[in-house]
């Protein structure tokens, strides 16, 4: 889809480099999806690097009671920040950044629907993170309200607030986007033959990812600049004395954060859908099943909500209503495991890097959607509300989940995008360190949050102090090991061996009839899928 | 070729890496048992001394290990796979896909099993909900960054604050036993009477929690909220500010003292007699002196 009209007939290898410029200019410039793909995923892990770092200085503060190196309110930036960063600047970017690369290889198509709005969605990026960031630097220092932003804490806030307000409606828009381009593209330019049911699931997580992305990021957008009007502008949207209501921004704001943790789990799903049946050496066991799971899971994530706001005091009716349908999310979720392992069994296993990180995915997701569960009752969700379990519970889900999944998603495709094979020992140090640490980070937090420890506090109790020290030194252990993962990507970019263009036996979809790398521009003519 | 040694080579590698890993773990397991067993003792909620809490309690054991049973079960047919599906073993791929009686089965019994934990769950919502026919009322306001109890029904209040020294928290002092959960006046309560609790706050969103009651109310600017408890033991019982309210949320615990019927009518006649002789006599005329010097003790 070039919009520049030549004639293929004379022109054969030299057609790959001879119409972007080098440089940095390439880079600022370009309109094409794998350097738009490699652009999000580097920028991610930057993002990754920078949340990480906040994090770690968090387990430094909580490694005993007392405060040592940063003072509550900072404390209280750094808790916000990271978690910005890590769903904004991490996960998000990185979940868009295997949508570019491998959308359009693996249905077929030359590029992205809109080539040069998928440049401008990208370039949004960098720009939104300076605002961000550089929060830290004005008066009143960043944003301290928690990721949650709510208000009327967040309405009393410095300017580091409004910064990070404009920081999200930039991304906002850069989400909304995206999303349109990825719904048009896997809508419009499916090479022939490759029926909606036919196209690989990882497609279709980001068809219904994007969707989802269009009908939540307008709401997030409307519940900040309601927070900003409140702030600057004289309104009363959360402000009790004024006609309206705290409890109004939670509703509003939940009604895309609950849809937005769908948004980051489910592209990792297609991930971890697609390297389990290559390892297995045997078909997704139900393609069909994953596919209505799939629709069934973001369709029930607009109706729980709530379950985020159980002690705000609710009505009974209220309460059952998000309770149940809650509960109700564990079956279509309980369906995609069920059909992993049944694409598993009796398969011919081996147990490359991206299969470790997709098999680490189901036993640690499958985790943390036990404690989603645990935390959907609504009675124990009273006791446990604002603990540390739920901090368990969701670094569970998106770390050992979509993070995981994102790592074996890199190992899997980067002989394709680079040409070149990663090491494949270091691959699996990688692995076990991450496993391993994580572990030690996170699963103490569940006691922890079960004893009473609230979140979002730079100091606790004395009872708190020896699980608190198991968890920061799996922190840092997590958090070195990822040094490790730059490591090996750097090496095998440096001097990885030659990859072929199917180095997975087990690969079956259109990325693997092209070279590795892939050139730098494929399927021009779609291939006919049969 | 190169492909099959890769896979004897992983298969060798993987052997190592499982044992380092085992020596890693069992090490750790080590530590945690070599370490004095009452400084790691947290592994569940705190004991409960209510009947709503009790139910909490119980509810959260028998979803949890629903959980682990179901867990265990899966992981263990994924292991055995990973165990003998193997290629290094020499195990061919079936290339059976797609059942549809299989699919609607793992739909339906997962969906049963919810049922089963809907039922004694939806109970204690209902339960928690009710905070009819109380024996008594107190109102609780958050503030940053301490809480205001209002004995409504007795005509005085007062404010509790952390008692926990700054010096403590930075370093400069031992921690006492109650670090941060210690204040200066608790809410006092007399044991076995349904306490029905208003809940509201002064400024930013924050939450009343008390785990041994199974309680927790977000104080919310504006309104009201209730909740209610019915503390079957006497004692002191403490939690924390649950919702993020500015610099110092850590800092505004909660302590509930839980006194026999006799200790709390004391407790009660003895504050009731302070609060009243320290209140104003309604019927007092103020002259402007007067008035300038009580602004100026409340407003500095």
């Amino acid at each position: 889809m070039s919009s520049i009209p030549h004639d293929h007939a004379g022109h054969g290898d030299e057609h790959g480099h001879a119409h972007h410029p080098a440089g940095i200019m390439r880079w600022i410039m370009t309109t094409n999806h794998k350097d738009i793909g490699t652009l999000y995923l580097w920028f991610s892990f930057i993002m990754f690097l920078v949340g990480g770092t906040l994090a770690l200085t968090i387990r430094t503060e909580l490694f005993e009671p007392g405060l040592q190196i940063v003072d509550p309110e900072f404390f209280n930036s750094l808790t916000t920040l990271h978690g910005l960063i890590m769903i904004f600047g991490a996960i998000m970017p990185a979940a868009v950044g295997f949508a570019n690369w491998q959308v359009p290889l693996m249905i077929g198509a030359p590029d992205m629907a809109f080539a040069r709005m998928n440049n401008w969605s990208f370039w949004l990026l960098p720009f939104a993170a300076v605002l961000l960031l550089s929060s830290f630097l004005v008066p009143g220092g960043a944003a301290a309200g928690g990721w949650t932003l709510y208000a009327p804490l967040s309405v009393q806030a410095g300017m580091g607030m409004d910064l990070t307000i404009f920081a999200v409606h930039i991304m906002g828009a850069s989400s909304i986007m995206g999303s349109i381009n990825i719904i048009t593209t896997i809508l419009n330019l499916r090479a022939p033959g490759m029926t909606l049911m036919k196209m690989p699931l990882f497609c279709w997580t980001w068809l219904i990812t994007a969707y989802l992305l269009i009908a939540v990021m307008p709401v997030l957008a409307g519940t900040v600049t309601m927070l900003l009007t409140d702030r600057h502008f004289g309104t009363s949207f959360f402000n009790a004395a004024g006609g309206g209501d705290p409890v109004m921004f939670q509703h509003i704001f939940w009604f895309f954060g609950h849809p937005e943790v769908y948004i980051m789990i489910l592209p990792a799903f297609g991930i971890v859908s697609t390297i389990i049946p290559t390892f297995s050496r045997k078909p997704l066991f139900g393609y069909a099943s994953m596919v209505y799971a799939t629709a069934s899971i973001a369709i029930l994530s607009f109706l729980v909500w709530a379950h985020h706001m159980f002690t705000v005091g609710m009505p009974a009716a209220g309460q059952l209503f998000f309770m149940y349908m809650t509960m109700l999310i564990a079956v279509p979720t309980g369906v995609k495991v069920f059909n992993w392992l049944a694409t598993m069994w009796k398969g011919s296993l081996t147990f490359e890097t991206p299969m470790l990180f997709a098999i680490g995915f189901i036993f640690l997701f499958t985790m943390g959607g036990f404690t989603g569960l645990v935390l959907a009752i609504t009675p124990v969700d009273i006791q446990l509300q604002d603990t540390y379990y739920v901090v368990a519970h969701f670094h569970y889900v998106l770390v050992a989940g979509s993070l995981f999944a994102f790592f074996g998603g890199i190992y899997y495709w980067l002989p394709k995008w680079s040409g070149k094979m990663y090491d494949e020992t270091l691959g699996k140090w990688h692995f076990w360190l991450s496993m391993i640490f994580f572990n030690v980070a996170f699963f103490p937090m569940h006691f922890l949050g079960l004893a009473g420890m609230p979140r979002r506090i730079p100091d606790y109790a004395t009872q708190f102090t020896d699980w608190n020290q198991v968890s920061t030194v799996g922190a840092f252990g997590f958090g070195l090991s990822q040094i490790l993962f730059l490591f090996i990507v750097l090496k095998a970019l440096r001097f990885g061996g030659p990859a072929s263009a199917r180095p997975w036996e087990g690969a079956d979809t259109l990325e693997w009839t092209v070279p590795s790398p892939a050139p730098y521009h494929t399927f021009e003519t779609p291939p006919v899928v049969s | 070729m190169r492909h099959k040694e890769a896979v004897v080579r992983e298969s060798r590698t993987a052997r190592r890496l499982a044992r380092k890993s085992a020596a890693l773990l069992s090490g750790l397991a080590a530590l945690s048992v070599a370490l004095p067993a009452a400084a790691i003792r947290e592994y569940n909620l705190q004991n409960p001394v209510t009947p709503i809490a009790t139910q909490i309690y119980d509810l959260h054991t028998y979803i949890m290990w629903i959980c682990v049973v179901i867990f265990i079960g899966v992981f263990s047919v994924m292991f055995y796979s990973i165990f003998a599906h193997r290629k290094s073993k020499g195990h061919q791929a079936a290339q059976f896909h797609e059942n549809t009686v299989v699919e609607v089965i793992w739909t339906i019994i997962p969906f049963f099993i919810l049922l089963f934990m809907a039922f004694p769950a939806t109970k204690t919502v209902l339960a928690m909900k009710d905070a009819s026919a109380p024996d008594m009322t107190i109102k609780v306001t958050g503030y940053q960054w301490k809480w205001n109890y209002d004995y409504i029904d007795e005509g005085f209040g007062f404010y509790s604050n952390l008692k926990t020294s700054y010096g403590q928290i930075h370093g400069d002092e031992p921690k006492s036993d109650h670090y941060l959960l210690e204040v200066d006046n608790p809410l006092v309560v007399p044991v076995g009477k349904k306490v029905r609790v208003l809940v509201t706050a002064n400024d930013v969103i924050h939450s009343w929690s008390v785990p041994a009651f199974g309680v927790k109310q977000d104080a919310i600017p504006g309104f009201v909220r209730d909740t209610w408890f019915r503390a079957e033991t006497p004692g002191i019982y403490r939690g924390q500010c649950s919702e993020l309210c500015g610099k110092e949320h850590g800092f505004m615990p909660i302590v509930v003292e839980v006194k026999s019927a006799d200790d709390y009518a004391k407790w009660l006649a003895e504050h009731k007699k302070a609060a009243s002789a320290s209140a104003d006599d309604p019927s007092k005329p103020w002259d402007r002196k007067q008035l300038l010097a009580r602004g100026e003790q409340a407003l500095q």
